[in-house]
């Protein structure tokens, strides 16, 4: 995306929703400069998944999702065959008298591939942003094979041949640092620590979100989130728990969050996630943090 | 492709030659400072800074953070860094201050060998592990490890041979790794077709699929949960251990290790540490009231209270104590029985075991007996290796 600069970018991720820092927006702008895939880090829920959805929309992209787990194979990541449709196809064409490589080569051709999201990623005639989430939660020789399919942006098939890239995907990878990723893919990729956001970028967000909020529940809503990630919890909100929080006060019908310290409680689990959590923030503990967040 | 961009057209002047030096030194100067960064990586900030002229300071700033940081530490470091070198002044005192005679040594050489002391010290194991794989036997140090291995630990005074001991356990943890997953890969049984080979084999016989080919049960490795004693008793092997806890977290995906004594410490986050230092100054933070009196029952409580979760129905723990104690032998015995529920294998490591005479009188270790799987010595390497067929089995 030649001719762009920072403000375009932030600009135009504001547009598309997303409210960014200029560092954020720097390392975009390095995305599309350099040929490289973008490493997101940081705590469930700062919204390292929104940036690639943001990426996608601000470049008028596709977006490819490849969600990892334990387990997760080439089969599910990059393409399989379609064995229901080759057995058909064989049975229809036993009397057809074709030769047994003949067969092979019908069989084995790319309608009855079936791609998965890596393989589409690179096929596609428009270039995607791939993103692979939570890329911890593969395993190692998964990582590995995606470094590969990453540095050489291609793919071989035994029984098709070797599939070259018609377009390069943006790539972002996210973790949530359960696994340590191994140093080559850290290395080989950009870099960016999402971290939970400042004061005054929640509470854009939480106003660019939900635009019937009022001024004051807002600032209190975020105020009152900032002080509860001070506490020593199990678990910290995130933003995605803000918006779920001030939404469900919304629809409490709550204008203030000094007015009924009872029905704050009850929407706290929008926000504590863990029965340790629930226990540790009491009664007390929300009004103290109520005070400071309207004070 | 990119080097051409960068030695072609603007690159040229007399100017630019400066400023290439200087983006140079600062590469080099984060790798001194214990930033993975490649020679890729170099090139690419040189384009970064082509990009954004380097007079937007800021923005050079930005992009260089993300190119060449690689993980959260270095993210939050990063800034200070970049202030050090760019601000003259500020630099001087940063590199007396902390990152001290290696940056000097660096800066000095240019290129030379960057950092290795550094290297060596962390993963200095690497590159003979390499040579191991083809023949599962031990190069160079063939001879050092069969005299030592059957060394007790405590007989080892010196520090050059306590070093080298501790090199060969954090070897021996990855060793143990890579067995467990050879052996994995050798299995053949399988339990549910694998449609794909099935099919290709089909079609010899007119798409009849009469020859099957099966797929094999991924097996999964085991979690590791070491939980290390460093009561004063222990005092002769905690470190010991630890260097061992440290080699088993770097080299298995899944593990995680705990320090106790008169309470328990997680201590698997600052076992990843990669910087010797700086490793040694988070344990220092964490152990406060090491080498003092043990509680081995309370700690149980306070893991399966606390912990409880990361041990699931895969999960192997590997407890290291003597056994001594101070509590009372009721609680070790009820924390025992609680992660017997959802352990699949408890082993207790017991460095007095291997001495003579020795017997497991001690109350505490009386409670502990009866819900072991495995009651082994731990004071020699030979000790340590044995273990690997109890974590494979499972």
């Amino acid at each position: 995306m030649p001719g762009l600069n920072l403000s375009d970018v932030q600009q135009r991720l504001a547009e598309a929703g997303y409210i960014a820092d200029r560092q954020l927006a720097a390392t975009l702008l390095l995305l599309t400069e350099l040929q490289r895939p973008l490493l997101l880090e940081g705590d469930a829920g700062v919204g390292k998944t929104e940036v690639a959805k943001a990426i996608a929309r601000v470049f008028g992209r596709p977006l490819i999702r490849l969600q990892c787990y334990e387990g997760l194979d080439a089969n599910a990541a990059v393409y399989e065959w379609n064995y229901q449709h080759q057995l058909l196809a064989i049975k229809i064409e036993e009397s057809e008298g074709h030769s047994v490589s003949e067969k092979e080569r019908h069989i084995f051709s790319e309608r009855f591939l079936l791609k998965r999201p890596l393989l589409q990623a690179i096929t596609m005639s428009d270039p995607p942003v791939l993103l692979v989430d939570e890329i911890d939660r593969a395993d190692e020789e998964f990582e590995a094979y995606l470094l590969e399919v990453l540095s050489d942006f291609q793919i071989s098939i035994p029984e098709l041949g070797t599939i070259r890239a018609t377009s390069t995907p943006y790539v972002v990878l996210t973790s949530n640092g359960t696994r340590e990723l191994s140093d080559a893919l850290r290395r080989r990729c950009l870099y960016h620590y999402v971290d939970y956001p400042s004061l005054e970028k929640e509470l854009r967000i939480v106003k660019t979100r939900l635009p019937e909020i009022s001024e004051r529940l807002a600032g209190q809503v975020v105020e009152f989130v900032h002080e509860l990630r001070k506490q020593d919890l199990r678990k910290r909100p995130g933003i995605a728990e803000t918006l779920d929080w001030a939404t469900a006060l919304l629809r409490l019908e709550i204008k203030s969050l000094d007015q009924d310290s009872a029905s704050i409680m009850d929407s706290l689990v929008c926000l504590l996630k863990t029965k340790e959590d629930q226990e540790a923030v009491t009664l007390e503990v929300s009004d103290r943090l109520v005070s400071r967040a309207s004070g | 492709m990119r080097a051409t961009e960068v030695s072609g057209e603007p690159f040229r002047s007399r100017r630019n030659d400066l400023v290439c030096a200087r983006l140079i030194g600062f590469v080099q100067f984060l790798r001194a400072n214990g930033f993975a960064v490649g020679v890729s990586e170099g090139l690419d900030a040189l384009v970064v800074a082509q990009h954004c002229e380097l007079m937007d300071r800021q923005r050079l700033g930005w992009g260089l953070r993300s190119l060449l940081c690689s993980n959260a530490d270095q993210w939050s470091r990063f800034d200070s860094l970049f202030q050090a070198y760019w601000n003259p002044p500020n630099r001087q005192a940063f590199v007396q201050s902390s990152a001290s005679a290696r940056v000097e040594k660096a800066l000095g050489q240019q290129r030379g060998s960057l950092g290795q002391g550094e290297t060596i010290d962390v993963d200095g194991s690497s590159e003979e592990d390499d040579g191991e794989v083809g023949d599962g036997g031990s190069r160079g140090g063939a001879s050092l490890q069969a005299s030592r291995s059957q060394t007790d630990f405590r007989f080892l005074h010196d520090g050059r041979e306590m070093r080298e001991l501790e090199e060969l356990a954090e070897r021996l943890a990855r060793r143990m790794r890579r067995r467990l997953i050879r052996r994995q890969r050798v299995q053949q049984h399988g339990r549910r077709i694998h449609l794909r080979r099935t099919l290709r084999k089909s079609l010899r016989y007119g798409g009849t699929p009469l020859e099957l080919a099966f797929k094999n049960r991924r097996r999964l490795l085991p979690r590791l949960v070491l939980i290390l004693d460093v009561s004063r008793s222990m005092n002769l092997y905690s470190y010991f251990f630890l260097r061992f806890a440290r080699g088993i977290v770097e080299a298995f995906r899944d593990a995680h290790a705990f320090v106790l004594h008169t309470r328990l410490v997680h201590i698997t986050d600052a076992l990843r540490e990669r910087d010797m230092t700086k490793l040694k100054e988070k344990l220092a933070i964490l152990s406060m009231g090491w080498g003092g009196g043990t509680r081995i029952g309370d700690c149980l409580g306070t893991f399966n209270r606390e912990y409880g979760r990361l041990v699931h129905s895969r999960s192997v723990v590997v407890v290291v104590s003597d056994g001594l104690d101070t509590g009372e032998p009721e609680v070790l015995a009820d924390g025992m029985a609680r992660l017997r529920q959802r352990a699949r294998r408890i082993l207790w490591l017991n460095p007095l075991l291997g001495r003579d005479g020795y017997e497991p009188a001690a109350g505490g270790m009386q409670a502990a007996l009866p819900y072991l799987d495995l009651f082994a010595p731990a004071h020699n390497l030979d000790s340590l290796q044995a273990l690997e067929t109890h974590i494979t089995n499972v």
